[in-house]
């Protein structure tokens, strides 16, 4: 039963890293920019959906506030931090990310306090058993909202006009503006999904901890960046399979390699592993 | 005077650490995210040494040996993967050595090394050691971008490709200046076990690494003696004025971001530009 119960674990853990890696994927294969600040939002998304939730009692209202305005403020720092310095050199960009990353990590803790903020009635908290394994409403609601969210961008991005020129416009950005499609209007867009499915990841994790701490973004950052590299970067369904793969591998790697390597370098181990085989990840393009 | 001392003594160490990083990033054009992890092995080799009874001398060589050697190894990636992939990947380089620290216990595990022997200086001793150490990297650093090396490593950070057309043995220079710059971290990271007396995983994390990039970058990428400056202030910085501290890293993420908006080629840019303004109207005035 431990090996289906790590199994589970895992790729619930993967199904959250898979939310918070696409946003940071769909960025990057649009714009180059590695945008290590994605997972600020992905914190903030978790404090927006504690603090609507404690605030109307209703969780539903709270995720879905907190997906739709950490959208747009992820349109925001498009706007003021990336757009001027698209031109420049990609560390430029990084290294400004890195920046607002820390700089976000701080004003939460100065705003909200260094311990986190709980809900005030924890939803979601009763268990269920399916076969053995015992697993949480809100783990489940965690999996159901994954799988939902990227099955309804991959229906969006294949079958909707503005989805199309979406996918035109990471493949030959030059072309398709030649075309007709608005550039900007698609980066936009690109932000604003990318930002809400971190937002929906953030509150879930918010739910299954009940807690959200200024540094809750700081371990899913970096191993989401692991994650996009190793699903060849800007390619979303490899990402969605690395994640996946993360997941399960930091499930099993706890217990059968727990006193060699710690938790969170399992991530960077399989990474360094995969690219000096493959120099551009397992599922690069072309 | 014992606080100006040792504020000046982590100010030389800064230094050391901010200008082994220039070698690789700013010399070389490689970017690295994990250079604390170097100063992390530097740190570790010469503390295990020096309470193994090593003198300190032939300790803090073996840590630059060690850093170096290791330093290298991860050179080699820099020839798989570029750019965007080598950042991400010696970030991993920086988490994997912090993941493995932490489980070994003949390294003290979470809990760190403590009661680090003393070289037996003196406070005064060990800060003219550290600032001399400092001054030779500076010097060493001016006179390695002058030279026919620095001139290829230019090179190499400028384009990759036409270097390697022009015959430039890249892979070589490249290895080259991972070795250089991670034998440095490992003397930084030797001499701040030394001088603090005790280290834990936790003191070279990504922060540290993004610490000491971010005074390579405020400095001004390659510029000698604009990051010697911003090692130099942001060090100590945060010390000099108290009530910053618990808003330090807002201070730093924040410079770090405006820094790369406005002027991503940091103090020595601006300084640049602005010697450029009065020499153009100098220029001007003199009729030409």
């Amino acid at each position: 039963m431990l090996f289906f119960d790590l199994l589970v674990q895992g790729l619930l853990q993967g199904g959250i890293y898979a939310l918070i890696a696409i946003g940071l994927t769909l960025v990057y294969g649009l714009l180059r920019i590695l945008h290590v600040a994605h997972a600020g939002l992905y914190t903030l998304g978790g404090y927006i959906a504690i603090l609507i939730t404690n605030a109307t009692g209703s969780f539903t209202l709270g995720i879905t506030v907190s997906m739709v305005s950490v959208g747009f403020m992820g349109m925001v720092i498009y706007r003021l931090i990336y757009q001027p310095i698209l031109e420049k050199p990609p560390f430029v960009a990084l290294i400004a990310s890195i920046g607002l990353f820390i700089a976000m990590e701080e004003i939460y803790r100065i705003v909200f306090g260094a311990y986190g903020i709980t809900f005030a009635d924890a939803p979601l908290q009763g268990t269920l058993n399916i076969a053995g394994i015992y697993l949480r409403h809100c783990e489940i609601g965690a999996l159901l909202l994954a799988a939902l969210l990227i099955t309804s961008l991959s229906l969006f991005t294949r079958y909707s006009r503005i989805g199309i020129a979406w996918r035109a416009t990471v493949t030959d950005p030059g072309m398709s503006q030649s075309f007709g499609v608005d550039v900007i209007k698609v980066r936009y867009l690109n932000f604003f999904i990318g930002s809400a499915m971190a937002a929906g990841a953030g509150s879930m994790v918010a739910v299954m901890n009940n807690l959200v701490e200024p540094t809750m973004g700081s371990v899913p950052s970096y191993k989401a960046l692991a994650i996009i590299v190793l699903g060849g970067l800007g390619n979303v369904r490899g990402t969605v399979i690395a994640a996946l793969i993360i997941g399960v591998a930091e499930a099993f790697g706890t217990i059968y390699l727990g006193n060699i390597l710690d938790r969170d370098s399992i991530a960077f181990a399989l990474l360094i592993l995969v690219l000096m085989v493959k120099p551009t990840g397992l599922f690069s393009k072309g | 005077m014992q606080y100006e001392i040792s504020l000046l003594t982590i100010m030389g160490i800064s230094i050391i650490a901010a200008l082994s990083l220039n070698l690789i990033v700013g010399f070389c054009g490689q970017i690295s995210l994990g250079h604390a992890a170097f100063l992390g092995v530097g740190a570790y080799t010469s503390a295990m040494l020096t309470k193994a009874g090593v003198p300190f001398t032939a300790a803090v060589a073996a840590s630059m040996l060690m850093a170096g050697i290791i330093g290298t190894v991860v050179g080699f990636t820099s020839l798989r993967v570029r750019e965007d992939f080598l950042a991400i990947t010696t970030m991993g380089v920086g988490f994997l050595f912090l993941g493995i620290v932490r489980k070994q216990d003949f390294l003290g595990g979470e809990m760190g090394i403590a009661m680090i022997p003393d070289p037996g200086l003196g406070k005064v001793g060990y800060l003219v050691l550290v600032l001399l150490l400092a001054a030779t990297l500076a010097l060493f650093s001016i006179y390695l971008k002058r030279s026919w090396m620095g001139f290829t490593f230019d090179a190499v950070a400028d384009d990759e490709d036409t270097a390697n057309l022009v015959g430039i043995d890249v892979s070589s220079y490249k290895l080259i200046a991972f070795a250089m710059g991670t034998a440095f971290a490992g003397l930084a990271g030797a001499l701040y076990a030394h001088n603090i007396k005790f280290i834990d995983p936790e003191s070279f994390g990504f922060v540290e690494s993004i610490t000491i990039l971010s005074m390579v970058v405020i400095g001004g990428t390659g510029s000698v003696w604009g990051v010697t400056i911003a090692a130099g202030v942001l060090s100590i910085f945060p010390m000099w004025f108290q009530f910053i501290d618990d808003y330090k890293l807002l201070v730093y993420g924040g410079l770090l971001c405006m820094i790369m908006l406005f002027s991503p080629d940091g103090l020595s840019g601006i300084f640049g530009r602005f010697l450029n303004t009065i020499r153009g109207k100098n220029f001007n005035a003199s009729g030409q």
